[in-house]
């Protein structure tokens, strides 16, 4: 549904210019039934060719490795072997959203699903399809994680993809595409200043950084969010809540409540990414006692209470 | 006699699979399953309570707001808060857009696609239907458009479309400026536009002006839109009588300002509407892959998978109001709601394709309406927002009008952790696999006297009838 968010003219026209077609799209095929599990069942035979096979959702190996959770309708077979063997066959595997990158929520409840990524489980190579796993056209899965994913995520990354125009150093270990995962949330942040100097939210209306009480972890997630506006022109952060990290494996079960920020001695245990303790301690102490009044009080207010100083033009 | 399993299930939400029985004329009898187990109540246990407001709407990426609305709501009752109309008419308006674009995705997507299929090429107006062609069809584009413009709204109110954190138990921790009122106004007077040029071809106000059957037929013959063409075709193929079921109607209030719903909450059966006697709700676990007492009230309903269990063929349990199934949607909302037109339809044809598909598009004026009338009286400098705090232990029930009907939600929560959550979603009542007294479900019902075509395998009317209910079996199973 957040690929149907496509605001280059529509999703379905994008893609046909890039020359993909659907063979078929559980929501937006007309072919049913029996039809889809033919068109299936061609691909296996090697009379039709798959060029992309895009997995949304968390396989689901239970119980007992039987995969029985999870049927795939009107084919009496599970869900997990129809991949295994529909991946064989595909030029390009492609996993959208946490659930199929990495497993998703879904690791967080009931064992007995024995859910999995595609290509990993939770952080760790392996998944559905296993380490070695590669696409005939050499790839492993490719990853694009996001609870919701971007819709330019998807769509571009399947059309750079029919005109093999990304090769494997567009990726990152985990099989993301670096020109969207190159970045952390927390690049384009509307709260900027706020985290520059500390200055934070107490409560969830609140103007400030959400990272020291509110459980932002903008600064460790990666993925351009803040900087590709998301329905027009929005985002999490722009919608005044934080970054709950659901582009990165392990986001549904940190230990913490979500809209919380797990702490130790009053230091946030999620850092941000590339910071070492001693310099973001010695560096929040110095900001927080440089913190201008503007920013401390409307760090504190849900609209700015504070207006910043009006300069006189210099002549 | 022979009996057919039809899957997998196209444009429909989620993974959907019926056994029918027929004859060579119509079904005897349908059996309904989505073929998979979620578990997703199971990710609420042990976690603090908020976090259900991060994991609910993750239960389903089409209606993932109106779970939000469900679990800010069931946790601002076990707070004891109420929040500010700010944040309430946000709330709506999030939730409206979102039920909006569903009913349109519905509309153009998942329902017309069907009539632009090869098996209706010998009709006259099989080359109007084209423009619904699936993937390729010139109406289906302009609809995708529009919803996208729609979708802005989401980027000024609730950061991005699905899964907003944005909606609290005390209201929004998202406040807008009167700029950004004027932006609303702006994006929904497009969406109206779109709605009043394609869908209607007149304007919303004379839509939500049919008080009577007879009004809606003499509309129907002057207009050109979409909507017309539907019940043109809903005339020439019989729609009226097909998918035809009779069960009590439930709709849980929805759209709440100051304590007052714009959809009513109750209960409509034999042409009175009584108040929604919420302790009679359970849920019948005779025929569903699931383990625990037969008959769960939801405080106390269990999320045991049982695969292997004798006469259980779906993983969808069957809720039942006072031991009777009950149909929810659009269509219930607006007989339980007393609107003249709905309660006239519903006297002459029951529950239909066309009074279900109907009672959807004149939702979207309806809403459109609404919607426009929130943003006004939105006050940039009142408050949007109030903090709360949870009792130690506790239970809670609320209710939601989702796109597709009644979403209710229950919690428990013991030592400040949630001990139980129960979710029992629109399509669960509508697509309930049979109770213990072998009572179908109503699309199991609505299935059971629908038409083949001489000849016909793959009966159309199954796709009609099923599609007319907008099933969302992700939040079925959850």
């Amino acid at each position: 549904m957040s690929l149907l968010g496509y605001e280059g003219g529509n999703a379905l026209d994008a893609l046909n210019a890039a020359g993909v077609n659907f063979l078929w799209h559980p929501t937006i095929s007309e072919t049913s039934g029996q039809d889809v599990i033919m068109i299936l069942e061609d691909i296996l035979s090697g009379n039709l060719e798959l060029d992309f096979l895009i997995v949304e959702g968390t396989p689901l190996l239970g119980p007992n490795g039987t995969g029985r959770f999870q049927m795939m309708g009107g084919s009496d077979k599970p869900m997990i072997h129809w991949l295994i063997e529909l991946a064989a066959h595909a030029r390009y595997s492609v996993a959208v959203g946490s659930c199929a990158t990495f497993g998703g929520i879904p690791l967080a409840g009931d064992t007995r699903l024995e859910g999995t990524g595609l290509q990993f489980l939770s952080d760790q190579m392996g998944g559905l399809l296993g380490a070695q796993y590669k696409s005939k056209a050499g790839f492993p899965v490719i990853n694009i994680p996001g609870c919701a994913p971007h819709p330019d995520w998807i769509i571009e990354t399947l059309s750079c993809l029919s005109e093999d125009s990304l090769t494997l150093e567009d990726f990152d270990p985990e099989g993301r595409p670096l020109a969207y995962f190159g970045h952390l949330a927390h690049h384009g942040c509307p709260r900027n200043e706020y985290y520059e100097f500390k200055a934070s939210a107490a409560k969830a209306s609140d103007q400030g950084c959400l990272m020291e009480n509110l459980g932002c972890k903008g600064t460790q997630a990666l993925g351009d969010c803040n900087i590709r506006p998301w329905n027009g022109n929005g985002s999490c952060l722009q919608g005044s809540f934080s970054c709950i990290a659901c582009t990165m494996p392990g986001f549904e079960d940190t230990g913490a409540p979500f809209l919380q920020t797990a702490k130790i001695a009053g230091i946030p245990v999620g850092l941000p990414s590339d910071m070492p303790k001693a310099w973001f301690v010695a560096l929040a102490a110095l900001s927080k006692s440089a913190t201008p009044v503007r920013v401390r009080e409307n760090a504190h207010a849900s609209k700015v209470v504070h207006q910043p100083t009006r300069k006189k033009a210099t002549h | 006699m022979s009996r057919k399993i039809l899957g997998p299930f196209s444009r429909v939400e989620g993974h959907l699979e019926i056994e029918l029985e027929r004859t060579k004329t119509n079904i005897t009898s349908a059996r309904v399953n989505s073929p998979m187990f979620r578990g997703m109540e199971t990710v609420m246990l042990k976690r603090d309570p908020m976090d259900a407001l991060t994991i609910a709407p993750r239960i389903c990426g089409i209606c993932s707001v109106s779970q939000s609305v469900a679990a800010a709501r069931v946790l601002g009752k076990l707070a004891g808060v109420t929040p500010p109309r700010n944040g309430e008419l946000i709330t709506n308006l999030i939730l409206g857009c979102e039920v909006l674009s569903n009913h349109l995705t519905h509309f153009y997507m998942f329902f017309m696609p069907d009539f632009a299929r090869h098996h209706y090429e010998t009709k006259s107006w099989f080359g109007e239907a084209l423009r619904f062609k699936a993937e390729k069809g010139s109406a289906t584009a302009k609809a995708l458009e529009a919803r996208n413009h729609l979708l802005h709204i989401m980027g000024v109110l609730a950061g991005k479309w699905p899964h907003t954190l944005t909606i609290r138990p005390g209201g929004t921790t998202q406040s807008i400026k009167t700029t950004e009122k004027l932006k609303l106004r702006t994006i929904l007077s497009s969406m109206t536009a779109f709605l009043e040029e394609n869908l209607f071809a007149t304007s919303i106000d004379d839509i939500t002006n049919l008080k009577s059957l007879s009004d809606l037929r003499a509309w129907q013959k002057t207009t050109t839109g979409d909507a017309g063409f539907f019940l043109k075709l809903s005339d020439d193929l019989g729609l009226a009588e097909m998918g035809q079921t009779s069960s009590p109607l439930m709709s849980g209030g929805g759209y709440p300002v100051d304590g007052v719903n714009l959809f009513a909450q109750g209960v409509f059966n034999d042409r009175h509407v009584t108040p929604l006697p919420i302790s009679e709700i359970r849920e019948d676990i005779s025929h569903s892959f699931m383990g625990g007492p037969l008959i769960q009230a939801p405080f106390d309903g269990v999320t045991d998978p049982y695969l292997d269990k004798e006469n259980a063929y779906s993983w969808c349990k069957a809720p039942r109001l006072d031991g009777t199934r009950v149909e929810v949607g659009a269509l219930a909302r607006h007989v339980v709601n007393g609107e003249p037109l709905f309660r006239e339809l519903y006297q002459h044809q029951t529950s239909t394709v066309e009074t279900r598909i109907f009672a959807r598009l004149w939702e979207m004026a309806k809403l459109s309406q609404a919607m426009q009338g929130w943003i006004n009286e939105i006050e940039p400098n009142g408050d949007f927002y109030e903090e709360c705090e949870f009792p130690e232990s506790g239970q809670a029930v609320a209710f939601v009008e989702a796109a597709r009907g009644t979403l209710g939600h229950w919690i428990s929560v013991k030592e400040n952790v949630i001990s139980n959550y129960q979710i029992v979603a629109p399509t669960t009542w509508n697509f309930s696999p049979r109770d213990h007294n072998n009572q179908a479900g109503p699309l199991e019902d609505a299935l059971e006297k629908a038409p083949i075509e001489k000849g016909e395998v793959d009966p159309i009317s199954v796709q009609h009838i099923v599609r007319s209910f907008d099933p969302c079996m992700a939040c079925t199973v959850h």
